[in-house]
């Protein structure tokens, strides 16, 4: 037996001619909140489903709980706990009605498992009665987790439960995951949004079937290569432009209400280098424009790691 | 002002979905349409864009009157959402030459328009393409060129960056920059809070209500906040999170995802749901 609640090696999946795992390999330690971090259509939901048994890799090796997800789909089939990424509940049956019936699938009750649910369940309890589909989007999610949870899994899936959900929803759920975390739970969790980057021990970046990077949170940025600047001032249409035209420019990107600049001087001196791109955008009419070093975030190195994106091959991309 | 709602108001029934509400936009400005789901975002926005009627008060768009000039509404804006826009079917060319016809353009001003969208998005080689078959991103960025091809005062973009990767995201925001900067104005709704920083001015809606609006530096110094995120925290969930919950079940307009369950909002009563009708609206379509 495996010590390591998901280990998974060079596992590739194929759809006819779309190739949506191209030699994924990393593992997951028992009692780790483990975060996927990428946009639609980066292989999230298939490297999911393949860990919970419904789906069957094209090739690789994967273990979770130290079992073989293809030949042993009934022996972890009752140890994990999955909650797709489409809202998959009863949307005509009550809160209580759902619930009770994915606790009967696996052979126990709401209340034999109710100090286990009851951090979420307090939650939605008041609306027990309530069509699940009348719900608000965040409370489905919570009804999903409950679901999810309610037969005492020993690792969680959870494939993109935030996405569409309210910012101040999304900060409750992790807020759930965390508690559920503090008992010992291993959850490994999907998400586009990367500031939930935060959340996680560690992640993995994923973008068109591979994965970019593994490690902690604060770990990713430490390593990008800079120097990188947030820019201040002028007109962001034209100031992106003009940045962009600079010869030494690396990365120009906008960044809410400032851009991010990397200087294609790798290892420089960033005051020199502030010195210079200063001196170019007064140059080209931007006298008022501030630059002040930073460190990088995980968009920072998601978007460098990233190398040619999807956005600038759309002939490969789309096969 | 492209944009003057004064008061405006919509109930279904009792409840009051859109609450008096009251704001301007100007010309060429990026306003951000915030709300937690089930706030009144979908319903205020279904409003100004002819497709809902107010029970009360005003609105102005691109100076035609919400209840009496909707049709003429319909022709001053484009409509991006991130599940309509585009017809999967058709290559890229067929879309584009498609909605240049229902937004009335002429043969010569349909070729002409095709020819500069596909240069300026880099997809000469793409134009024969199933649109099905491009990148998420690219039919992102291609269904927004599309809003754009009539040329509208105001384009509404609803959720349009959801689920792209962070560069394509960026690009995004870069064509919403330019189309600015060119003098049309931009009123967008995001769930990616960073977003809302990227616009010039934001509204968050409560429950109906505007419960703020400003500058995005304007909210954070008002809220003591470092990042939109937290100043939308704060607001949109103020006191206990059951109460807000259960007045928000009944509004199931703006659940998640997004647009997958406009159908069943209020308006399953006295009106169509927003799905059903794009097909009558400049800048949206059926999914294929």
């Amino acid at each position: 037996m495996s010590t390591l609640a998901v280990e998974v090696s060079a596992l590739e999946k194929a759809f006819g001619t779309v190739q949506a795992l191209r030699g994924v390999s990393f593992t997951v330690r028992p009692g780790e909140l483990f975060g996927f971090i990428g946009p639609d259509g980066a292989g999230k939901s298939t490297l999911f489903r393949i860990l919970t048994t419904l789906l069957v890799p094209t090739s690789g090796e994967a273990r979770v709980l130290g079992v073989d997800p293809v030949k042993e789909l009934w022996a972890l089939r009752r140890r994990v706990g999955y909650m797709p990424g489409r809202f998959s509940l009863y949307p005509d049956l009550s809160v209580r009605e759902n619930l009770t019936f994915f606790a009967q699938v696996f052979g126990t009750t709401i209340q034999e498992q109710y100090e286990l649910i009851r951090p979420i369940y307090a939650q939605i309890e008041p609306f027990a009665e309530r069509r699940a589909g009348a719900l608000s989007g965040g409370m489905k999610q919570k009804l999903a987790l409950c679901c999810a949870l309610v037969h005492r899994p020993d690792i969680l899936f959870l494939d993109e439960p935030t996405t569409g959900v309210d910012a101040v929803s999304r900060r409750e759920f992790w807020d759930l995951l965390a508690v559920l975390r503090q008992g010992g739970l291993t959850i490994v969790v999907s998400t586009p949004y990367m500031d939930e980057a935060d959340r996680c021990d560690r992640v993995a970046l994923i973008q068109a079937g591979r994965l970019l990077r593994v490690a902690a949170p604060a770990e990713v940025g430490a390593a990008y290569e800079g120097p990188l600047f947030r820019v201040r001032g002028g007109e962001r249409f034209r100031l992106i432009q003009s940045l962009r035209g600079y010869p030494n420019a690396r990365f120009v990107f906008p960044f809410g209400d400032s851009l991010h600049y990397t200087d294609a001087r790798t290892g420089a001196d960033a005051e020199t280098v502030r010195r210079d791109v200063s001196a170019y955008l007064a140059g080209e009419g931007f006298g008022d424009v501030a630059l002040e070093p930073i460190g990088a975030g995980i968009e920072d190195a998601f978007m460098a790691l990233m190398g040619t994106p999807e956005a600038l091959t759309p002939r490969e991309a789309g096969r | 002002m492209m944009i003057e709602a004064k008061g405006l108001t919509r109930r279904f029934g009792d409840f009051a979905a859109v609450d008096g509400i009251t704001f301007d936009v100007g010309e060429g400005e990026v306003f951000g349409f915030l709300g937690a789901n089930g706030a009144g975002k979908t319903t205020a926005m279904r409003m100004l864009i002819g497709l809902l009627s107010p029970t009360g008060g005003e609105a102005r768009v691109a100076g035609f009157d919400v209840y009496r000039e909707s049709d003429r509404i319909k022709r001053s804006i484009g409509y991006m959402s991130q599940r309509f826009s585009l017809y999967d079917d058709l290559t890229v060319r067929e879309n584009i030459q498609l909605y240049g016809g229902i937004y009335g353009l002429t043969d010569a001003q349909i070729r002409d328009r095709t020819a500069a969208l596909l240069a300026r998005l880099e997809l000469e080689h793409a134009g024969g393409e199933r649109v099905q078959r491009l990148p998420l991103g690219w039919k992102q960025k291609l269904a927004f060129a599309v809003a754009m091809l009539h040329e509208p005062a105001i384009v509404f973009l609803d959720e349009p960056t959801g689920g792209v990767d962070p560069v394509t995201r960026r690009q995004f925001w870069e064509m919403i920059y330019e189309a600015a900067h060119r003098g049309t104005t931009v009123l967008v709704t995001t769930h990616y809070m960073d977003e809302a920083e990227y616009c010039d001015r934001v509204s968050i809606m409560v429950a109906g209500r505007i419960a703020a609006l400003g500058t995005p530096a304007e909210l954070k110094t008002r809220f003591n906040a470092a990042s939109m995120d937290e100043v939308f925290v704060r607001l949109a969930r103020p006191a206990n999170g059951a109460s807000a919950e259960d007045s928000m079940s009944s509004v199931d307009d703006e659940t998640s995802p997004p647009l997958a369950e406009r159908g069943e909002g209020p308006g399953e009563g006295g009106s169509t749901g927003l799905g059903e009708r794009l097909s009558d609206a400049p800048g949206a379509g059926g999914g294929g």
